[in-house]
């Protein structure tokens, strides 16, 4: 046995490794080249009768053979390994266009989506999101906004009262009483919005519900001007109509404010009419306690479903307050 | 308020450069509104002329009454057309359209041979002209009203443009075009000139005696002009310019006497009215009623008068809703001869009073319940006499007054505050401009402003601040954001709304918002009671088919869910997160402090305390399937585990510890009712929606409800947790047989007490259910480990030992041995 047998066996094994077309018949070739019976497996028996002097060189010659051929069977191997399991993959393939979505389609509804993101807009600007009951006292829907007693919006045709009508509870028509509650509660500086749901007495159609939602925002501060008031409107209106959006404001009258203005928006080529503002009344600041002296006001509201209606083109309130899944499941989570 | 062009141009120098846009955006600019641009007698070209009416032969063999009338359009020969209107005599004049005319919507006029005839031209009404709404018949003006065979488009002033302004209630000065003149003038840097000027001067001797005029109380109206005519021919005449510009403000010609009166309060904005003096016993008095009694206003109307409703009353009875409507009794007839014309400043709440208990809004009271400017009761009154002796045989008699004009104090004004709260530099220069333009008197030096007659609305120095800005222009003002304030983000309470809305959201669950309106029958057929059933009713409700206030989220749900049935859905899943109204407290007398000041602690806290808790809920509704059932096999339909599964994902969502309790209550089944448990407060119910309400409202079998409290849970703590133990877990199953009334909650936390501390988890894996004689068998999965080593078997077999004793002992539970 010398080297030019070890290279021989090599060569054959190395052919047969690579004639076997499967695993079974690499098994068969491995078993030849690499098995009990095979010539370098009897090779390295017969080490042990070999000469000491022979031993340690044929033992080497012996060994690398060895690995040699086993590398080769490994590689074969991975081979035909990788072949069969690329069939088996193959045939296992399937049609991954087959409609597989079971669930239900869930969503929230509009006016959730908008009421997020302006509260998620202002409180980005440092605004607190504040709540409070619709079942509200008439002083804090009311008197306290410098609403008299005989402001035609207190008359029974706009505001739903609770019996006993002696209690003075309505239904708020605005979300305003929670301004006064804020400022009763805290001292300024005050940044607030306050979004929520609200009641008028006006028959369902498809621009009016007698439950809607507004959100409102009030600023009590050194220094408070109209100039910050068009300023955080403008930033308001970009953040909901886009960037290109125009806003304009009007000279208007709200017991509240002083002054006072409507805020229209230039939205799809028309003004169209988006809300109430105006520097707060100082007869209301000094109502719940504000120093008119050092400080100073805004405060503004708009419709959630005039918004909702402008920006989405939404023909008909209808679609917002009837429930029906197959509105409300277009806007999913708003994002 | 509607404002002809032609009106206003008697009043502001426009001149033609100026375009009515121009007009309209100016006057959008100083705060007034303008809903609509009309330009009359656009699509409207002649020959359009007066005719007079020399025949009619009635046409009867058609199904409505046709006309074929001869007409004297001042040509050679008699004109002959067809009409279908009968409003009309011989010897009336009528406007004809002659062939070759265009009428609005670009009809065009031709003869034609109709009914038989040869119709030469069309007998017009005013909608017809596009001057009007009326269709009832055709415009019919007298003889010596205008000239026959002239141009009608010029004699009835029809080209023209009428702005239709909506006017905010602080500025009533502006129901007028005397206002709105100002107004334009005002904003476009125009030349004005107050018609209240020339009305100064006019003077009217006294030839006899007038009514007498009293105020009873001076709270009530601060001054009352009452002049007495007499010699008032009835047959008088409606000058053609008066009536149209009354027909282009949008009222109805009446008679010369009621149209002066009107055309008055247009021109100036004070409400006149005029009594026929022969029906008056005695003087007359403005007081309140005093009494309860009947009384008829001028629309035929039977009122009940409440005693507090001002009147204007004769010596024996009330004859006028003091500036709201006159009474019939003493209405101008066709046979008055003798007139007595009041003029009065009413204070404004009165007659807002007056108008709202009787439900009746006239342009009268709209003027007076805004403020009207109170040195109009004399002048607007001399403008009726001017004009009705001008026009007609009246002659003045008397002018009695009683009372003056009470005017706003002076503003002592701090020219600082205007720029300070507008936010940008103005000389005080300016500010006095603007506020002259506006018709203050303005010291400088002082600068006290003393607001003009007509702007009682004028009283603080923010009032001023608006007027500034408005003649400055709001387009003229800044954008600058505020500096910005300290962090700020959602309380606990609205991101853990948020999270359940967007995980149910998630979770295949449509948000719906219903209105929290409701009614007895609903609370009964969803079967609450007691506490639960108990709500605030609205004095007012839309409709009597809701007039209560929820008590639950459920039902609403059921309504929306049947809704979406009725349109055609099946399976689906909805929520909705919102208030509800159970009355639990009872409403007290409304808590009412003046707003001149901050109300003390003890009152502000009353208030708040007298609005009662509005608890806050999420709730949901399982419809039919869980999923869409499709080639992928059959769909699970949801359960009364769904239900409380996600109660319970709520309270997992809040981190919250609970427990689990079977319940009876509203409207669920039952026997599969949950109540969930936080800190010894039932704070949720789920299951099986009661199958009655199913059945009633059509809903499918075994649909499936949950409610949150959502307000009546605690805060979460701050999560403190544990260390993860990286030693091995050792997994024990036991199967126990229980009786089939005993809860797997109960068995679960006896096996949970007995296995000690260093049990892990637990978790049932089976539940069976066919061993008869009333038992069931659990399986549940324990898991064991300890932090600090591998646990023995020897160890784990006397943990899960004790824990099976446990559950012997509390729940009567026996191993099962296979």
């Amino acid at each position: 046995m010398n080297q030019t047998d070890v290279e021989s066996w090599l060569k054959s094994a190395e052919k047969a490794f690579a004639a076997a077309t499967d695993l079974d018949s690499l098994k068969t070739a491995r078993l030849a080249h690499l098995g009990d019976k095979a010539p370098i497996s009897l090779a390295s028996r017969s080490l042990g009768s070999l000469p000491a002097e022979e031993k340690a060189s044929a033992g080497k010659i012996i060994g690398e053979g060895k690995a040699a051929i086993s590398a080769a069977l490994q590689k074969a191997t991975d081979k035909l390994e990788a072949e069969r399991d690329a069939k088996v993959l193959l045939d296992e393939v399937v049609d991954i266009t087959l409609p597989v979505k079971r669930s239900h389609r869930g969503g929230l509804h509009p006016i959730s989506i908008i009421k997020n993101e302006i509260s998620d807009f202002f409180i980005e600007q440092g605004y607190a999101v504040e709540e409070g009951p619709e079942l509200e006292s008439g002083w804090l829907n009311f008197d306290a906004l410098n609403i008299p007693a005989d402001h035609p919006a207190r008359t029974m045709q706009d505001t739903f009262y609770i019996e006993p009508v002696e209690s003075g509870m309505v239904l708020r028509t605005q979300t305003s009483p929670v301004q006064i509650r804020s400022m009763l509660e805290h001292e300024p500086p005050i940044y607030m919005i306050c979004p929520g749901r609200t009641f008028r007495a006006d028959e369902l159609d498809a621009t009016h519900s007698p439950v809607f939602h507004q959100v409102e925002g009030l600023v009590v501060d050194k220094g408070i001007t109209m100039a910050h008031l068009k300023g955080t409107l403008d930033n308001f209106a970009q953040a909901m109509f886009g960037p290109d959006v125009t806003t304009r404001l009007r000279p208007s009258f709200f017991p509240f404010t002083e002054p006072s203005a409507e805020v229209d928006i230039y939205f799809n080529g028309r003004w169209i009419e988006w809300g109430g503002c105006g520097m707060v009344n100082p007869k209301v600041l000094a109502t719940c306690g504000i120093d008119t002296d050092v400080y100073s006001g805004f405060a503004f509201g708009m419709g959630l479903e005039r918004t909702l209606m402008v920006r989405h083109n939404i023909t008909d309130m209808h679609d917002i307050v009837e429930g029906d899944l197959r509105f409300t499941r277009q806007f999913g989570v708003g994002l | 308020m509607r404002a002809p062009l032609s009106w206003l141009k008697e009043f502001v120098e426009i001149p033609k450069s100026i375009s009515s846009e121009q007009i309209s955006d100016a006057l959008i600019r100083v705060g007034f509104e303008v809903e609509e641009i009309i330009q009359e007698g656009a699509g409207l070209s002649g020959p359009l002329k007066f005719g007079k009416v020399l025949s009619i032969e009635e046409i009867t063999e058609f199904k409505k009454p046709i006309r074929y009338v001869g007409l004297d359009c001042g040509e050679k020969e008699v004109r002959y057309v067809i009409c279908g209107a009968t409003n009309f005599k011989v010897g009336d004049i009528i406007v004809a359209a002659l062939p070759g005319a265009i009428l609005p919507g670009d009809f065009q006029i031709a003869a034609r041979e109709t009914y038989g005839k040869t119709s030469n031209g069309m007998i017009c009404s005013a909608r017809e002209l596009g001057i009007g709404e009326d269709h009832s018949g055709i415009m019919v003006f007298s003889d010596g009203d205008v000239e026959i065979g002239s141009d009608a488009i010029s004699g009835l002033e029809i080209n023209d443009v009428i702005f239709d302004i909506a006017v905010n209630p602080d500025r009533g000065y502006a129901l007028s075009i005397r206002g709105i003149a100002r107004e334009v003038a005002g904003a476009l840097d125009l030349v004005f000139t107050d018609p209240v000027d020339t009305l100064r001067d006019l003077q009217f001797t006294d030839t006899g005696k007038g009514v007498t005029a009293k105020i009873a109380d001076k709270e009530t109206a601060s001054v009352f002009y009452l002049r007495t005519l007499s010699d008032f021919d009835p047959g008088a005449k409606v000058p053609i310019w008066m009536r149209r510009r009354i027909e282009k403000i949008g009222m109805r010609s009446i008679s010369l006497v009621v149209d002066v009166t009107n055309y008055v309060m247009l021109e100036l904005g004070q409400p006149l009215h005029a009594f026929d003096k022969s029906k008056i016993s005695g003087g007359l008095t403005i007081k309140r009623a005093g009494s309860a009694q009947k009384f008829i206003t001028l629309d035929g109307i039977e009122r009940n008068l409440d005693p507090d409703d001002l009147m204007v009353c004769d010596d024996k009875q009330p004859l006028a809703l003091a500036g709201t409507m006159g009474g019939q009794f003493s209405e101008i007839t066709d046979s008055t001869t003798e007139i007595a014309l009041e003029a009065v400043r009413f204070d404004p709440v009165c007659v807002a009073r007056n108008s709202r208990r009787h439900k009746l809004s006239s342009e009268a009271s709209r003027r007076l319940e805004r403020s009207v400017d109170p040195c109009l009761a004399e002048f607007a009154s001399a403008r009726f006499v001017q004009l009705l002796t001008a026009h007609s045989s009246a002659k003045h008699v008397a002018t009695v007054v009683d009372g003056e004009p009470r005017y706003v104090p002076v503003i002592k004004l701090d020219p600082t505050y205007i720029p300070k709260i507008l936010g940008f530099e103005i000389p005080w220069s300016d500010i006095a401009r603007n506020l002259r333009i506006i018709g203050c008197d303005v010291d400088e030096n002082s600068f006290e402003v003393d607001p003009p007659s007509w702007r009682s609305d004028l009283l603080t120095p923010s009032d001023l601040a608006e007027e500034v800005a408005r003649m400055i222009g709001y387009e003229n003002i800044p954008s600058i954001l505020p500096p910005r304030p300290k962090h700020a983000s959602l309380t606990p309470t609205q991101k853990r709304r948020r999270a359940i809305s967007n995980m149910l959201a998630s979770r295949g669950l449509a948000e719906v918002q219903t209105f929290p309106f409701t009614n007895q029958d609903v609370i009964d057929q969803m079967g609450f009671v007691g506490d639960r059933a108990a709500t605030y009713r609205i004095a007012n409700p839309m409709s009597e088919e809701n007039p209560l206030m929820r008590v639950h989220l459920v039902p609403g749900l059921i309504e929306v869910a049947a809704r979406n049935i009725s349109r055609g859905a099946k399976d689906f899943a909805i929520f909705e997160m919102g208030s509800i109204f159970r009355s639990s407290q009872k409403l007290i007398p409304a808590v009412s402090p003046v707003i001149t000041k901050r109300p003390d602690a003890k009152t502000i806290q009353a208030i708040y305390q007298s609005v009662p808790p509005q608890a806050f809920h999420v709730a949901g509704l399982l419809v039919g399937k869980s999923e869409n059932e499709d080639w992928q096999g059959k769909a699970r339909v949801y359960t009364w585990q769904d239900a409380i599964a996600f109660a319970e994902e709520i309270l997992d969502l809040c981190n919250l510890e609970y427990s689990v309790k079977r319940s009876d209550f509203a409207p669920w089944h039952p026997g599969r009712c949950a109540e969930l448990i936080v800190d010894g407060k039932a704070v949720a119910h789920a299951g099986e929606v009661h199958p009655r309400i199913l059945a009633k409202y059509g809903l499918p079998e075994r649909s499936a409800a949950f409610a949150v409290g959502l307000s009546a849970l605690p805060d979460s703590d701050l999560v403190k947790p544990t260390r993860v133990g990286t030693m091995p877990a050792a997994v024990q199953d036991v199967a126990l047989i229980v009786d089939s009334n005993v809860s797997a909650q109960d068995v679960e936390a006896a096996l949970r007490a007995g296995a000690g501390e260093l049990l892990e988890s637990i978790s049932l894996f089976d539940r069976y259910d066919k061993l008869g004689d009333g038992k069931i068998s659990l399986a549940f999965t324990l898991a064991f480990r300890a932090p600090d080593r591998t646990l023995t078997g020897a160890e784990v077999s006397e943990m899960r030992n004790a824990a099976v004793s446990s559950a012997e002992k509390a729940t009567g539970a026996v191993l099962r041995t296979s």
